[in-house]
């Protein structure tokens, strides 16, 4: 009885202890600066021209876009400007209710014309403005506002990634008055609807933003600003180290995270997830004996993925074997599919044997060449396994390494006969992610420079397919397609651990490093 | 009476006086022969690797991933599993050709500028020298890094030209500076008054009578920057500019994966390094003594 008694009151007092810290430790805090670090510097302010997480780790704090994946719920979809919408049966008709009283960061009110505009400078350009995803939104073929608050977008066809292209995080919306003066405003002004406003951008140190007050989310953002600090990779290590920085948003390299992990103990915290990047070998088709589908499927049966994951993530961000989408998204193949496919066999030894006749029909002996690669982490380490792999079925590789612009030269002009090349996407969505493997006459960016019209018809037609496990079936049509002939072989999918001061709450890793990056939810811990 | 003309005297007394002349060097410069057995050692190292070291230097073993050293891998393994005992022995043969045939080029050509530039005097000599002193007013390894940008890479029997170029270079005019000062007093003497009397051509005098009479500090620059030229490959290669992964070479071992784990393997560093001090340490010992022994002022 007495022990039932004092169970009881421990019980109570143990709630009541745990309660409000649990509260306390859950609820957003309002205040506080936070300082991260960003590798690298801007080259535009410009949203739509920009490519890399260089600009939109500073820039996405300042804008909203129309949609937003939800941060919680990856890749479900939530409004960000656009309170809610609607999609016709025939898939061709797109409308969006804008929210009501939101306002720019100088007081002018947010209305539908801003959101026409943005798209209309998105799809269509003027002369001296870039917009590099433009093809992204080929399908719409009218943009109308029959109201302040609500914008109809026609397609000409359906488009089956069309709702999740309108959730870029590369799509900041601008002030229309401000496109209508000069269409280059965004190039080097920083006015949108975000939860930051713009303060500063010292080139080569810092950027800051300060709370937007009259944001539209009645209670966010939480921070009263942020610092993004220009950063070289070793100085980010010490940072993080000696808590100069309190994040880093992109990810760290296992041996980086555990020396700050070292240093810092229970103060960092490691967040961890699957990363929508992935680095692949590209042969150029070209090229003699590249563009022999047999000396092709022998280079990639020579690679051991399944076995060479492991010792690749202890000294890489590399983690996961994959096929040309993300391991695990809603339309990848899964590994059994996978092994099925050249390349992917777990049965090595076999796999080495039919590569070495591969080799032989092709009429293909002593098969050297050069491995172009970039002389940064993980391109050299993963070169170098690939090199150990093609040696064990007497392939020799001459290790060809380039500095990022060089490399960026021979892939895109073609001067390579075999290159290790990167992709780091946005969306999950295989009109995205697969892109970069159509025809190379239709799509320039193609580095492998081949021609194969079965991909760019199974590519069109998932593309138009709205019924989701029509166009599951398509993708992987699609993507056994170009497993097999293997212009482009994968080599790993990365994975990423993001480094957070303890006290940073409020934010979490979804596979890609372009998105959840406008801090709204973010919060520290005091 | 010995009949010192006769050729079969000569025959019997050349190797002879080598060997004494090795065995004086032995007895009087024994910090240089120290470091004469360490080249050596070095040497016999590089060109017999293939025999000598107990692994394949760039055959990978994730299953031996940063081990520590053991019996089966004595100074542990690297990243990817490689032997660092192997790759240092094989990173020897890289050290060696590059800093012997750099080193070779520089000085051989620095010494042809030096000597022509005394024997010309005049305007020739102080063009050259002004260019001489431009070259040298940049450090050796910007020099270096410039060459290498400027040039990129060629390989050549799997010896990278023009990063022997990039470091041939910065040895020239170094080696053209001391070997001018030499050639001075050799363009006074009255044997190079005969020469150009009897109406020797310049390239003949400069190539048959006054380089020769170089040789002495020639021989001495020429060791002397092999050190440096071994030196200046690690730390090209360390920058990333010089040998590329996966060929075994010191400083390239101190870079990439492995710096990244040095506190968790410090053998990934600990050797290369000693093995790039050790080689500078003995070929500026052996270059330091052979100064010493060739020199008449430094045996006066």
């Amino acid at each position: 009885m007495r022990s039932g008694l004092l169970s009881a009151v421990s019980l109570i007092f143990g709630l009541a202890a745990l309660s409000p810290t649990a509260a306390t430790a859950s609820e957003p805090q309002a205040g506080g600066t936070l300082t991260y670090a960003v590798l690298g510097e801007p080259s535009t302010y410009d949203c739509h021209a920009a490519v890399s997480f260089q600009e939109l780790h500073y820039l996405a704090p300042h804008y909203s876009l129309l949609l937003r994946f939800n941060s919680e719920n990856y890749p479900e979809l939530e409004g960000d400007l656009a309170e809610n919408w609607e999609v016709s049966d025939d898939g061709l008709v797109y409308t969006f209710h804008i929210r009501k009283g939101v306002t720019f960061h100088d007081g002018t009110p947010l209305t539908a014309a801003d959101i026409k505009s943005t798209y209309d400078r998105i799809r269509n350009p003027p002369e001296g403005v870039v917009s590099v995803r433009q093809a992204l939104y080929d399908d719409i073929e009218t943009i109308e506002t029959p109201d302040n608050h609500t914008v109809v977008m026609t397609l000409s066809q359906p488009n089956a990634g069309m709702l999740s292209n309108f959730a870029s995080p590369w799509n900041c919306v601008y002030a229309a008055a401000k496109l209508e003066d000069d269409q280059r405003f965004p190039v080097e002004n920083i006015l949108g609807t975000g939860p930051f406003r713009f303060v500063e951008h010292a080139s080569g140190a810092h950027w800051e933003g300060s709370r937007f007050d009259e944001y539209y989310h009645p209670d966010m953002p939480y921070l009263d600003g942020f610092r993004g600090i220009v950063m070289t990779n070793s100085a980010l290590v010490n940072a993080l180290s000696g808590n100069q920085v309190q994040a880093e948003f992109r990810g760290l390299a296992p041996a980086d995270a555990e020396r700050v992990k070292e240093a810092r103990g229970d103060e960092v915290e490691f967040i961890e997830g699957g990363w929508l990047a992935f680095f692949f070998i590209t042969f150029n088709t070209e090229e003699p004996p590249f563009d022999d589908v047999r000396v092709r499927q022998a280079l990639t049966m020579a690679i051991d993925r399944w076995g060479g994951i492991e010792p690749m993530s202890r000294i890489t961000f590399l983690q996961h074997v994959g096929g040309l989408t993300r391991p695990g998204s809603a339309m990848s193949l899964s590994d059994e599919e996978l092994e099925s496919l050249p390349g992917f066999a777990r049965d090595m030894e076999a796999a080495r044997e039919e590569a070495k006749r591969l080799l032989q029909e092709a009429g293909i002996e002593n098969l050297s060449f050069t491995l172009t690669n970039r002389s940064t982490p993980p391109f050299v380490p993963l070169g170098l396994f690939l090199i150990d792999q093609w040696r064990q079925i007497g392939v020799s590789v001459e290790h060809r390494q380039l500095d990022t612009a060089q490399w960026a030269t021979s892939r895109l002009s073609g001067a390579f006969e075999v290159l290790i090349d990167s992709a780091g996407e946005w969306n999950d969505d295989p009109s995205v992610q697969l892109n970069r493997f159509l025809s190379h006459d239709k799509f320039p960016a193609n580095t492998s420079r081949a021609i194969d019209r079965k991909v760019d018809e199974l590519y069109e037609k998932q593309k138009r397919e709205v019924d989701p496990e029509r166009r599951a079936e398509l993708v992987n049509e699609l993507e056994s397609h170009l497993l097999t002939e293997a212009y482009s072989s994968p080599g790993f999918w990365g994975g990423r651990n993001v480094a957070l001061a303890s006290e940073v709450k409020g934010w979490n890793a979804l596979p890609s490093h372009m998105v959840n990056q406008d801090l709204r939810s973010v919060w520290l811990d005091k | 009476m010995a009949d010192i003309s006769s050729p079969t005297t000569k025959v019997v007394d050349a190797p002879r006086r080598q060997r004494g002349q090795i065995m004086l060097f032995v007895t009087t410069q024994p910090m240089g022969s120290a470091g004469l057995i360490v080249i050596m050692i070095m040497m016999i190292a590089g060109i017999f690797a293939e025999s000598v070291a107990p692994h394949d230097p760039v055959t990978m073993n994730y299953m031996a991933m940063l081990a520590p050293p053991t019996l089966e891998h004595p100074f542990g393994t690297d990243a990817y599993g490689r032997d660092v005992l192997s790759r240092i022995i094989y990173g020897a043969r890289t050290a060696l050709v590059i800093g012997l045939v750099s080193s070779f080029l520089g000085s051989s050509v620095g010494a042809l500028i030096g000597v022509a530039s005394a024997y010309f005097g005049g305007k020739t000599d102080m063009a050259i020298q002004r260019l001489i002193d431009i070259l040298l007013s940049f450090p050796i390894i910007i020099l270096a890094m410039v060459m290498v940008a400027i040039l990129g890479r060629n390989l050549w029997l799997g010896i990278d030209i023009n990063l022997v170029l990039a470091i041939a270079i910065p040895i020239i005019p170094k080696v053209a500076r001391v070997t001018r000062s030499a050639a001075l007093s050799i363009r006074e003497l009255p044997y190079i008054d005969a020469a150009r009397t009897a109406g020797f051509s310049h390239a003949r005098i400069v190539l048959r009578h006054m380089l020769p009479n170089v040789m002495a500090p020639y021989l001495i620059l020429l060791t002397a920057f092999i050190a440096q030229a071994i030196l200046l490959e690690a730390s090209l290669s360390f920058l990333g500019l010089g040998v590329t992964e996966p060929t075994p070479a010191w400083g390239l071992m101190l870079s990439g994966n492995n710096a990244d784990f040095y506190r968790e393997a410090p053998w990934l560093v600990l050797f290369p390094g000693l093995a790039i001090s050790l080689a500078v340490f003995a070929f500026n010992l052996f270059g330091d003594s052979l100064r010493d022994f060739l020199d008449p002022k430094f045996k006066a």
